[in-house]
């Protein structure tokens, strides 16, 4: 690595420390904007002046608010989300625990995204203009405007009640719920481990619907993303050679132009990733799936600032992170940028 | 005399853009045209037009008063009196959509006042001063980007408390970035270009050469991304709706009425799908419009 790429990480992670410090700045004042009293979630509306006083001093709320903001930050940094009224237990174990499901689902529509998008972004650029690229137009269009939640209770209509395809809410039927020995936290992954067909069978009935229609919206980002990248390298005079040199349009299209994407389509699949997030709150919540998403939902309905704000830093995490993954992949994978 | 004034129009475009630019008259005659021959902005724009009517002679479309409730009538399937069926409290659906689309409206509208300015100014601001102006303000808006909108404006209503004012507020808190670093990118791209600084030169003051020669600039691509930006603030709205946290029931919010039918949906599926179709018709309509406009006033894409 040369000088000046040094130069660039540090400037990056400086950059990446600067939003993150943002980040809890932002969850402070959305914190302080909040109209229910804390002291008062905390005591019960029961609680005598003298118990109300102990715990208004306890949690700092008599000092100024910098020197609150102070202790937030020195809080959040060592670890410490608080408490989530609704389980009991701290925020950070919670979110550790409902986490696995998400990432399941999310694997699963990303895939569902990657699958039906790239190859739809292809066929719009080499049918530029045609029918098919209008079409494409109009399917992507539809998968961005479409709202997820919406979809998802369609879907549970045509498919659950009415044609009894797909699983009811739940990531598994009731029957097979702990049935099988649980070693990673996905269902489909764990039920194969066990050995057990039936409910992995089970699991891949409930997980299939939400994931194809949370994928939905991936599959309009990817496909877009692919058609731009492909015009631009279908624009370009090397395909010209290479048609010149007689070559199939098969092997221009995917040997020649696509090739040089490949990167470019990494790192916007780890965005997407991140998109996900957001409509799996959505989804998880139609589909009562036992996810980060219904979590936060569910301390939302209930007022528990601890465990949403937690979630929401959360949430920033993930984004900052998929961000810097996609800048290293690129990094690491375009050959421009290897000296 | 407009005769003349349209072809001084043509014949010496004012702005790098002018011949782009909707300006007066014919010139905005001739772009709408153009934007109604693709099939896809055209019926854009049908449906947009369809919804200002709708939300304009709502007393004279709907067929029954939106909130009045006939116990008689719970959950009745689409029929000849209900043409999409009536709820739970045997209110008549098609008539509360045709009233939603004046909520749906008044969150468009005044979410994009809102954004449209303060995008504009910061973007153009920061991008015309560069420096730790620009630095400071980048940082703030990488952080607002940082979140997905949906979740910073859940997090904002979580703390406003419910309701569609609020809904409103949290929706534009979240939707300035992307705006803003459009602003800035189009600004950086007339910052240094010939007559700005000829308007330099004349000892214009930075605030008059701010507004009179680079916003005016930015204004195509920015109106092309707010029409784009109304579709996802619909699909934001009606999911704080669809939670609980946006527009509160008896008004008939879209996305609050898939909420309180969600409890209904598998007998009566009425409930939730019409109110769904409007949101995504609405949505997908801007969309098409914002594309159409894209491919009208900025043809340096496609």
């Amino acid at each position: 690595m040369t000088r000046s790429r040094y130069l660039g990480l540090l400037r990056k992670l400086g950059v990446i420390a600067i939003t993150l410090f943002g980040l809890l700045t932002m969850t402070f004042i959305i914190g302080r904007l909040m109209p229910i009293d804390p002291v008062l979630a905390v005591v019960g509306p029961d609680a005598d002046s003298s118990t109300y006083e102990q715990v208004f001093r306890e949690m700092g709320l008599d000092r100024p608010v910098w020197v609150q903001y102070q202790y937030y930050l020195q809080a959040m940094l060592s670890g410490d989300f608080g408490r989530a009224i609704l389980t009991g237990s701290p925020v950070v174990d919670d979110i550790l625990r409902v986490l696995p499901a998400t990432i399941e689902l999310a694997t699963v529509a990303i895939l569902v995204g990657v699958g039906l998008g790239i190859p739809l972004g292809v066929y719009a650029a080499t049918h530029r203009g045609r029918l098919g690229d209008h079409l494409t137009r109009l399917i992507t269009l539809f998968g961005y405007s479409t709202p997820v939640f919406w979809v998802g209770m369609v879907g549970l209509i045509v498919f659950y009640a009415w044609l009894n395809w797909a699983g009811a809410a739940g990531r598994i039927g009731f029957a097979y719920d702990g049935m099988f020995e649980s070693y990673t936290g996905f269902y489909l992954i764990d039920t194969l481990l066990s050995g057990n067909l039936e409910a992995f069978f089970s699991a891949l009935r409930h997980i299939a619907l939400p994931a194809l229609i949370l994928g939905l919206n991936s599959v309009s980002f990817l496909g877009r993303m692919t058609r731009s990248f492909m015009l631009e390298q279908l624009s370009q005079e090397y395909i010209k050679t290479a048609r010149v040199k007689g070559l199939s349009e098969r092997s221009v299209i995917w040997k020649h132009a696509f090739k040089n994407i490949r990167v470019q389509l990494l790192t916007i699949v780890a965005l997407a990733y991140g998109g996900l997030l957001e409509g799996a709150v959505l989804i998880e919540t139609v589909f009562a799936w036992p996810g980060f998403g219904q979590y936060l939902t569910d301390s939302l309905l209930m007022g528990d600032m601890n465990a949403v704000m937690a979630s929401v830093l959360f949430i920033g995490l993930v984004f900052v992170f998929l961000n810097l993954l996609s800048d290293v992949l690129y990094t690491l994978f375009d050959p421009r940028t290897r000296s | 005399m407009k005769n003349q004034q349209t072809l001084r129009h043509a014949d010496f475009p004012l702005s790098p853009r002018a011949g782009v630019m909707p300006g007066k008259g014919a010139a905005f005659l001739k772009s709408f045209r153009k934007l109604c021959r693709n099939p896809l902005s055209a019926s854009g724009v049908v449906i947009v037009a369809v919804l200002l009517i709708l939300a304009m002679a709502a007393p004279w479309i709907a067929t029954h008063d939106p909130l009045v409730q006939d116990l008689s009538r719970v959950l009745s399937a689409p029929s000849a009196a209900h043409w999409f069926g009536t709820d739970e409290y045997g209110r008549d659906i098609f008539s509360r959509i045709v009233y939603g689309s004046r909520v749906t409206l008044y969150i468009i509208f005044l979410v994009t006042i809102i954004v449209g300015p303060i995008g504009l100014l910061i973007g153009t601001v920061s991008g015309y001063f560069g420096g730790w102006v620009d630095s400071v303000f980048m940082r703030i808006t990488d952080i607002f980007i940082s979140f997905p909108s949906l979740v910073l404006a859940l997090a904002f209503v979580a703390a406003l408390g419910p309701g569609l004012e609020h809904a409103v507020i949290a929706i534009a808190l979240t939707s300035w970035p992307p705006v803003a670093r459009l602003a800035r990118a189009e600004t950086m791209t007339f910052r240094k270009s010939d007559y700005v600084v000829a308007a330099q030169l004349q000892g214009a003051s930075a605030a008059r050469i701010l507004f009179h020669y680079i916003a005016i600039m930015c204004l195509p691509s920015l109106i092309v991304r707010l029409t784009m930006n109304m579709a996802t603030v619909i699909l934001t709205a009606a999911a704080l709706g669809f939670l609980g946290l946006g527009a509160q029931p008896p008004l008939p919010e879209w996305g609050a009425m898939i909420s309180t039918g969600r409890s209904y949906m598998l007998e009566s599926w009425w409930l939730v799908a019409f109110p769904g179709a409007a949101i995504m018709l609405v949505s997908l309509a801007f969309n098409l419009l914002g594309d159409g406009l894209r491919d009208l006033l900025d043809p340096r894409t496609e």
